[in-house]
């Protein structure tokens, strides 16, 4: 079972295209999402995918899309400032111009989990490729079993999208448990890491599919605990954040083993990683 | 509420365990209930009881000079809470606060060492159980400890 290819060839795909910045919107303190108005013509694209966003005279950066994915007039991409490319990207202000490339890679097999039951289950910035996933899911529901998010953060203040993880958590028919590694003085929920809720779930272990994605140690002891309840890694699926460079599987900055990230990833089977993923170097 | 028995039975941390060794450990255990906000024990009291939550959250909290009590991770429903019963000098190592009104079975520790000790098999058995939980525990602590979500830069 191997994740979506999205081939649709770009016609241009080393060619950024400027986009105008719509909104910007402070999440964290360092991480903020922007809203442009897309690139033009059939633009779309499917939950998991990125761009390369350019911040012209700086340089580029792989960024995750985290709109939704119905939602075809606007690219809504989430961005953590983490070095000089991500720290111009959150500079920028309503009415700037900022260049994409994409939209690339493959996408949460949101097809492959209808008719089961679905984790979601993903830490800090990582609910934001997870976003487009969970809102198509939504759109969708009656074709998933039981759908539940496991979110896990540092603190309280740094959960991302809490105005939407209040709407989601109003659902009856969606399961949202958050918790964090270290709470404060009013926080009343859980506190621990996120494997901890794998526990607390619902969830039919023979046929579960799981959508996961955050810092790799997270996933890696997430994916060891979903298995420890009996789910196989060919229902596992991660996203794996590489140093994507070209975006189309040329450059091989982002390779994994045999995998170009950029292009057969950045959403893998955890069965395809099994020989390359977690290996020290890899 | 069905009794005890029944519900170790039913419970995973018992799953595998031969129900004659699930009457016996049945025996050591009782209904308790607590409401939000209170204290079920606290660091350096005797440490007596593992309680099993049944329904409600319970903080584990350690009292940090000049940063008040901070809460260390909290336990939920099919939780098994407290294990310096087990182990000199049987004190508790936290504090254990009530978040939401909780029901629990609470094991007697003597009581559950001597069922343990006059039956080595059972011992074992409970043994076994109580190192998956304190490893488990243990990677928890680890991963919180690499604070993974910090910016790396």
């Amino acid at each position: 079972m191997s994740t979506q290819l999205l081939a649709e060839p770009i016609a241009r795909p080393m060619h950024p295209v400027p986009c105008r910045v719509r909104s910007v919107v402070r999440e964290l303190e360092d991480t903020f999402t922007l809203e442009l108005d897309p690139p033009g013509g059939d633009w779309g694209f499917a939950p998991g995918q990125f761009t390369m966003l350019y911040a012209f005279g700086v340089g580029e950066a792989p960024i995750s899309i985290s709109g939704d994915p119905n939602d075809a007039s606007r690219l809504v991409q989430t961005i953590r400032a983490v070095g000089p490319v991500t720290d111009a990207l959150t500079s920028v202000s309503p009415g700037d111009v900022v260049g994409v490339r994409g939209p690339f890679g493959s996408a949460w097999p949101t097809d492959v989990a209808e008719g089961h039951d679905l984790l979601i289950i993903t830490g800090g910035i990582g609910l934001a490729p997870l976003r487009p996933a969970i809102l198509h899911v939504l759109a969708n529901r009656d074709r998933y079993g039981n759908v539940t998010l496991m979110y896990g953060a540092r603190s309280p203040g740094e959960l991302l999208f809490t105005e939407e993880l209040q709407e989601w958590r109003s659902r009856f028919d969606f399961e949202v448990l958050i918790t964090v590694d270290h709470g404060d003085r009013v926080w009343r929920g859980p506190v621990g890491v996120v494997t901890t809720l794998i526990g607390r779930a619902s969830f039919d272990p023979q046929t579960a599919v799981a959508f996961i994605c955050g810092p790799e140690i997270m996933m890696r002891f997430t994916i060891q605990g979903l298995q420890g309840k009996g789910v196989t890694s060919e229902r596992l699926y991660t996203s794996m954040e590489r140093n994507m460079k070209c975006g189309i599987g040329l450059c091989g900055h982002c390779q994994i083993g045999p995998f170009f990230a950029c292009k057969e990833g950045p959403v893998f089977s955890c069965a395809e990683l099994t020989d390359v993923c977690w290996t020290k170097e890899m | 509420m069905s009794d005890v028995f029944d519900l170790l039975a039913d419970h995973p941390f018992f799953a595998g365990m031969t129900d004659e060794q699930i009457r016996v450990v049945a025996e050591t255990g009782t209904f308790v209930s607590f409401k939000g906000g209170e204290t079920i024990f606290s660091e350096g009291g005797p440490a007596n009881a593992c309680l099993l939550i049944l329904d409600g959250d319970v903080a584990l909290e350690l009292d940090t000079p000049g940063h008040g009590e901070q809460v260390m991770q909290t336990l939920h429903a099919g939780d098994l809470l407290g294990w310096s019963w087990l182990y000199p000098p049987y004190r508790w190592s936290y504090d254990a606060h009530v978040h939401s009104d909780t029901e629990a079975i609470r094991f007697d520790g003597p009581a559950l060492k001597q069922v343990a000790e006059a039956d080595p098999v059972l011992g074992y058995e409970l043994m076994k159980r109580f190192t998956e939980m304190l490893v488990n525990r243990m990677q928890s602590i680890r991963i919180q400890l690499l604070d993974v979500y910090s910016t790396p830069r």
